[in-house]
């Protein structure tokens, strides 16, 4: 007699190869994702590790008091110094062309680093005194080991006297490569070895600070007014039905917008983290309020009952027991528009924060940059050496990120309760 | 019947959800102090008649109440009528326990202190104690107030609920089948419970249950397809039902 509980084999063959099929494609999909975004954040980090580090020069400069005067340190031309200096280190250098060449190892901020180290110690004035100077882009990518020197000298752009110096540089022990301190203090240049990030990650924190100020509570007052006050009828459909509309207008829209109404109508200062956040905040604004109903329409509506019970009002109700256990999910949905808001670079292009900002904004109406739009101004310059600082800005951009979700993480489980 | 007195008097009320009748012309006197508890199948309209005694049914955009419900003699759905009050005085206990996701003693405390019962903090904590041993909770719960009041099991959070409820001093406590989702040990203490409080307080309960009708009431009302049937002492009801309808509910035959 058979078992009753066996099955025809044809029709269980075919069942157990569907589930491994399917469990195979899983596996394949998420290998897939798994491979680019390992491919994509290595290759970042690969080239962007370049970034965080820095060469430097070591020459000698004679500060005797003819060079430089001790009472009047401001005053000394520190630039020809300098140039006097490297003439100096290499005295058999006598054509103009080559002279201007060797004046090219060192950043063009040689004369101001020479200042600098003397007014932060007034005592190595007075003889010569071997200095550390920042080494220029070239000279910089020279050091890595990211020229190649197998080429045809027309194709690269060291020359082999400039290589030959360099390399009698670093015979004596006078090269050197540092933690690059400066790509965290300094804002924006147009020299790769002098440029920072510091202008656009502030700009950046300005703006995000501005578009959370204006979107959360915005948004939060909205979705609670439509969720729990509003009553239902057509208008409040037709609401409903544009704030969904509202976030998926394409961004670049929303920068027209600015530039049109925030810029020339009311005249906001341009390029400033101020209209910066006001227009990102109108991107993010439905993006809460979408995920802010959400998370109030999940919780239990006993709860709502057993407030009302009790004799509370409807805002006491709302605002005592109905919010706070919505909150981690109006939390998340926060920073997920802010992390969109982050990484947006289309509004910001419209209402000028393409601007080329050196300075550090210390407000939010002084004009600023932003990272992703650093980002796109350095992949898009001409220097060899701003290949590295765009993949060190992404990475700065991406930790932000991640910084961001872990604060989203640690808000959630600290305010989830069970219910 | 002993002489009794009347705390809520309901006069031809009729309540809609759109263009749907769900009670039709209930007149129903509910003694002080008693236990009176509504009875019928699904759908008879027994919860919606105790939702209009404290108003409840004003969330549901949908629904209209018309006729006269008087608690102590005043109108409750007057237009000076403050709904709040209204349910300060009137307490309720729903199906499904329901205590705030906050500690044991906030949740009990959290009538009191939006009604502003206590002047301080030492008043709020006797009150919280007194509300919490009337409930009977008290010597399971003392060591742990401040644990979350979701914790409890499912009949200690229903005491909790009626701990709530009864923090405010109400004069009436609705209870809308508050054992449907307890076991038999904790609907016998629940059962019990209510029988203590009806020296303080006037009770309603909604029951699907005709042992539990006849256990803790002493008066009874059956409803039918949104009409009151019939009401009157428990006992009667259940020994001697006039109406057809009510002897083929409480004998099984229709339900």
């Amino acid at each position: 007699m058979t078992n009753m509980f066996t099955t025809p084999s044809r029709l269980r063959k075919a069942r157990a190869a569907a589930e491994r099929r399917f469990r195979w494609f899983g596996l394949i999909a998420i290998g897939i994702s798994l491979t680019f975004l390992f491919v994509m954040v290595g290759s970042i980090i690969l080239k962007g590790r370049g970034a965080l580090s820095t060469s430097g020069i070591a020459i000698v400069v004679d500060l005797n008091p003819d060079n430089v005067d001790p009472n009047d340190v401001k005053g000394t031309r520190f630039d020809s110094l300098m140039k006097k200096s490297l003439r100096n280190t290499f005295p058999d250098v006598k054509s103009r062309k080559d002279k201007k060449k060797l004046y090219g190892l060192l950043s063009v901020d040689m004369g101001f680093e020479l200042r600098d180290q003397i007014l932060e110690n007034p005592a190595i004035l007075g003889g010569p005194q071997k200095l550390w100077f920042t080494a220029s882009d070239d000279i910089d990518l020279l050091l890595k080991g990211a020229v190649d020197m197998s080429l045809a000298e027309d194709n690269r752009r060291i020359s082999d006297m400039e290589a030959g110096w360099i390399d009698t540089l670093t015979a004596a022990g006078d090269t050197r490569r540092k933690f690059n301190a400066k790509f965290f203090t300094n804002g924006d240049s147009r020299e790769p070895e002098l440029a920072g990030i510091l202008s656009a990650l502030m700009g950046s924190i300005l703006t995000l600070l501005v578009c959370f100020l204006v979107s959360f509570p915005t948004a939060i007052l909205a979705a609670i007014y439509l969720e729990e006050f509003a009553p239902k009828n057509r208008l409040s459909a037709f609401i409903e039905v544009n704030i969904n509309n509202l976030a998926a207008v394409p961004s670049i829209v929303f920068g027209l917008l600015g530039l049109a109404m925030l810029l020339n109508v009311f005249g906001l200062p341009r390029s400033t983290p101020l209209v910066g956040g006001l227009v990102l905040s109108l991107m993010t604004l439905p993006t809460i309020i979408i995920a802010a109903r959400a998370s109030l329409r999940a919780v239990p509506p006993s709860i709502r009952e057993a407030a009302l019970g009790m004799g509370a009002s409807p805002v006491q109700a709302t605002f005592h027991h109905v919010t706070p256990l919505a909150l981690p999910g109006i939390l998340t949905g926060t920073i997920v528009g802010m992390a969109q808001a982050l990484g947006e670079t289309a509004p910001l292009l419209m209402i000028g924060m393409v601007a080329f900002i050196a300075d550090v904004p210390s407000s939010i109406v002084e004009p600023a940059a932003a990272l992703p739009v650093q980002i796109f101004l350095w992949a898009d310059a001409s220097e060899r050496a701003f290949v590295e600082k765009t993949s060190a800005a992404i990475i700065v951009l991406l930790v932000f990120l991640v910084l961001m979700n872990l604060l989203a993480i640690f808000l959630r489980k600290k305010f989830e309760k069970r219910f | 019947m002993s002489k009794t007195t009347s705390i809520i008097e309901a006069k031809d009320v009729d309540v809609f959800y759109g263009e749907k009748q769900a009670l039709n012309g209930i007149s129903l006197d509910i003694p002080e102090n008693k236990v009176t508890s509504l009875i019928g199948p699904s759908g008879c309209g027994k919860s919606t008649f105790l939702r209009c005694i404290n108003r409840m049914n004003d969330l549901v955009d949908i629904c209209r109440v018309s006729g006269d419900i008087r608690i102590s003699g005043q109108d409750i759905y007057a237009p000076e009528v403050d709904v709040v009050a209204l349910r300060a005085n009137v307490g309720m206990v729903f199906q499904k326990p329901n205590p705030f996701p906050k500690s044991i003693f906030e949740n009990v405390a959290y009538g009191p202190k939006i009604h502003g019962l206590t002047a301080n903090k030492a008043e709020m904590e006797e009150l919280v104690e007194w509300s919490l041993r009337k409930a009977g909770l008290w010597n399971e719960v003392k060591d742990r107030l401040n644990e979350t009041g979701t914790g409890l099991s499912g009949g200690q959070q229903q005491r909790l609920c009626i701990a709530r409820a009864i923090a405010v001093k109400p004069r009436v406590i609705l209870m809308d089948e508050p054992c449907s989702a307890l076991d038999p040990i904790a609907t016998a203490i629940i059962e019990e419970l209510i029988d203590e409080l009806r020296e303080n307080f006037s009770i309603v309960i909604v029951t699907h249950s005709m042992q539990q009708a006849a256990r803790v009431s002493q008066r009874t009302a059956f409803f039918h397809m949104g009409n009151l049937v019939e009401s009157g002492n428990t006992k009667n009801i259940f020994t001697s039902p006039k109406d057809e309808r009510t002897q083929n509910y409480i004998t099984g035959r229709i339900g």
